[in-house]
């Protein structure tokens, strides 16, 4: 059922080497083509419009979710899925989407994916996005990511595009309540003519909330990437984004901070910079041996790391 | 070993060219400790810079064991056996530890990098999965970078001010460090430096002011001559022991 290409996607997006283990769900060319479910967590398909819902019970712990989505043909696909993560419970997600695109038409594939952490429990979410293909078709990929962590809640997130997508608009929105705690971890690299941007949203409604956002990203030849991260505290409240980008050849980064405090007792912190690879550490790497090349591999797989 | 011929350094500045290094001969022998010191700013770190490839000469010749390496690049001369340690080493965002001991030594054997922490007066433990960022003090920092050179089997090792922020304790470490170096790997060895203690190590004191070799000599000599003028100069008993002449005092 699942060619040789496919598992290359599911390897490259979700780690996966055969069928996971745990809750799955595998979507291909905006179909479900294989499902599991546990004793704890259920996958439900949506009725009133393309989709899933995951419904994770109060409790469980060191469970974990795969719902990988692949493309192999030029395609519009668009799909709603909403999880529902129960009180006290840990669990580990693990999104992604790959696209091959041999054709000449569009392969697109846009996610609206609404998350509620309840109380005290904690989430990792890991998205990474990959495409290939030698067809002349564009790899679009645009996920909308709306996350409401409640009291003591924790949400991780790990938001990775490194490879082979051309356009993508990635909008993610978080409110986080008394005590919950965010930590988004975003990592890209752009190449080509490939366009990205990332609108990032926290609002700290809750006392005692706080937010990390680390996003990284390297962008070469001629493409252009636009970053808008924004952190509002409503409340007593500990806020840091730091953006990082490596600009080579005639790429262009654009960041644009926004913190906004509407409480005396916010502490937000917006650290943005954007330049080359220090020579100093090419030297450094170069002296230990490595070719420029090599020295420069290195350094930009350590930043992405 | 390692031949410096009539070697002039000519960089690009802010205000045009200007002459770094005048006509520096040098002749390094195998298995021997060199301390390299003079005024800041005389040439010091230009000659390490040039010896590792990263200033290249505008006059003058380099020799390795005879060869020619002159063109060479800062790789090439990584590869043929020369090492240097920065004076101010850069940090890596997402590299850790550990994966800059394995580039150095080309090996990720753990008993080894515990070694080469230890031998730098560091944890292991603490030290092999913290990334080489902005956490690290200067001294931390100077320490990695010192186990980076002592993780290579090398012909020639430059450190350029090993002892910057590194504390008096690990001080003695060090000089054992760099004593057992020598001994293990028949490592020659420069050091720039102008503290008495590393001046001790020293087989042979370059002495480097004005962009030239002002002598060479032994350190009995040198270390004479720093208790002369601490003797002389009631002031200079305020000071560092063996630091600048002239210093302005306090």
């Amino acid at each position: 059922m699942l060619s040789a290409i496919d598992k290359r996607l599911l390897e490259e997006v979700a780690d996966l080497h055969e069928i996971p283990h745990g809750a799955f769900n595998i979507r291909k060319n905006g179909q479900g083509v294989s499902r599991n479910t546990t004793a704890n967590i259920d996958i439900v398909t949506k009725k009133d419009k393309p989709g899933i819902d995951i419904i994770v019970k109060p409790g469980t712990k060191g469970e974990s979710v795969h719902i990988p989505v692949i493309l192999s043909e030029g395609l519009e696909d668009m799909v709603y899925n909403t999880f529902e993560i129960g009180a006290g419970a840990d669990v580990f997600i693990v999104a992604g989407c790959g696209i091959h695109n041999p054709s000449g038409e569009k392969a697109q594939h846009d996610g609206i994916h609404e998350f509620f952490v309840r109380k005290d429990a904690r989430m990792k979410y890991v998205e990474k996005h990959y495409g290939e293909g030698d067809g002349s078709g564009e790899r679009v990929l645009n996920p909308k990511t709306i996350i409401e962590v409640e009291a003591g809640g924790v949400a991780e997130l790990e938001m990775i595009q490194i490879k082979g997508v051309d356009r993508t608009k990635r909008d993610t929105e978080v409110r986080l309540h008394k005590n919950a705690r965010l930590i988004v971890t975003e990592r890209l690299l752009t190449y080509l003519d490939q366009t990205a941007e990332s609108n990032i949203t926290v609002e700290m409604v809750g006392e005692d909330s706080t937010a990390q956002v680390i996003s990284r990203s390297v962008a070469q030849n001629d493409s252009q990437q636009l970053f808008h991260l924004n952190m509002r505290g409503y409340a007593k409240c500990r806020g840091h984004i730091q953006c990082d980008s490596i600009i080579m050849h005639q790429a262009q980064v654009s960041s644009i901070p926004e913190i906004t405090a509407y409480h005396a007792d916010a502490e937000l912190i917006h650290e943005a910079a954007i330049g080359r690879i220090a020579s100093e550490q090419l030297i450094k790497l170069m002296s230990l041996g490595l070719t420029e090349q090599e020295a420069e591999d290195t350094i930009l797989q350590g930043f992405l790391k | 070993m390692l031949n410096m011929i009539n070697v002039d350094v000519t960089l690009e500045g802010d205000e045009g060219q200007v002459e770094v290094l005048k006509e520096i001969n040098l002749t390094l022998e195998e298995k021997k400790i060199y301390v390299m010191t003079g005024p800041n700013g005389g040439g010091k770190s230009s000659i390490a810079k040039t010896i590792m490839g990263i200033y290249q000469p505008s006059g003058g010749q380099i020799l390795l064991d005879g060869m020619d390496i002159t063109n060479k690049g800062i790789t090439e001369r990584a590869r043929l056996g020369i090492g240097y340690a920065f004076q101010m080493p850069p940090r890596f965002k997402g590299m850790k530890v550990r994966d800059m001991l394995t580039l150095a030594s080309g090996s990720a054997n753990l008993a080894n990098q515990c070694d080469l922490l230890y031998d730098v007066g560091l944890c292991s433990q603490d030290y092999l999965d913290r990334e080489i960022n902005a956490s690290f003090s200067g001294g931390e920092l100077k320490r990695i970078e010192i186990a980076s050179i002592l993780a290579r089997n090398l012909k020639v090792a430059v450190f350029d001010e090993p002892e910057a922020g590194i504390d008096l304790w690990s001080f003695q470490k060090l000089t054992e460090t760099f004593e057992n170096l020598n001994a293990k790997h028949n490592t020659t060895i420069v050091i720039i430096s102008h503290q008495e203690r590393i001046l001790r190590l020293a087989d042979q004191v370059i002495v480097v002011a004005n962009g030239m070799i002002d002598e060479i000599t032994g350190k009995e000599e040198i270390l004479s001559e720093i208790e002369r003028l601490d003797s002389e100069c009631r002031c200079r008993q305020d000071c560092i022991k063996g630091g600048p002449e002239n210093a302005e005092c306090n």
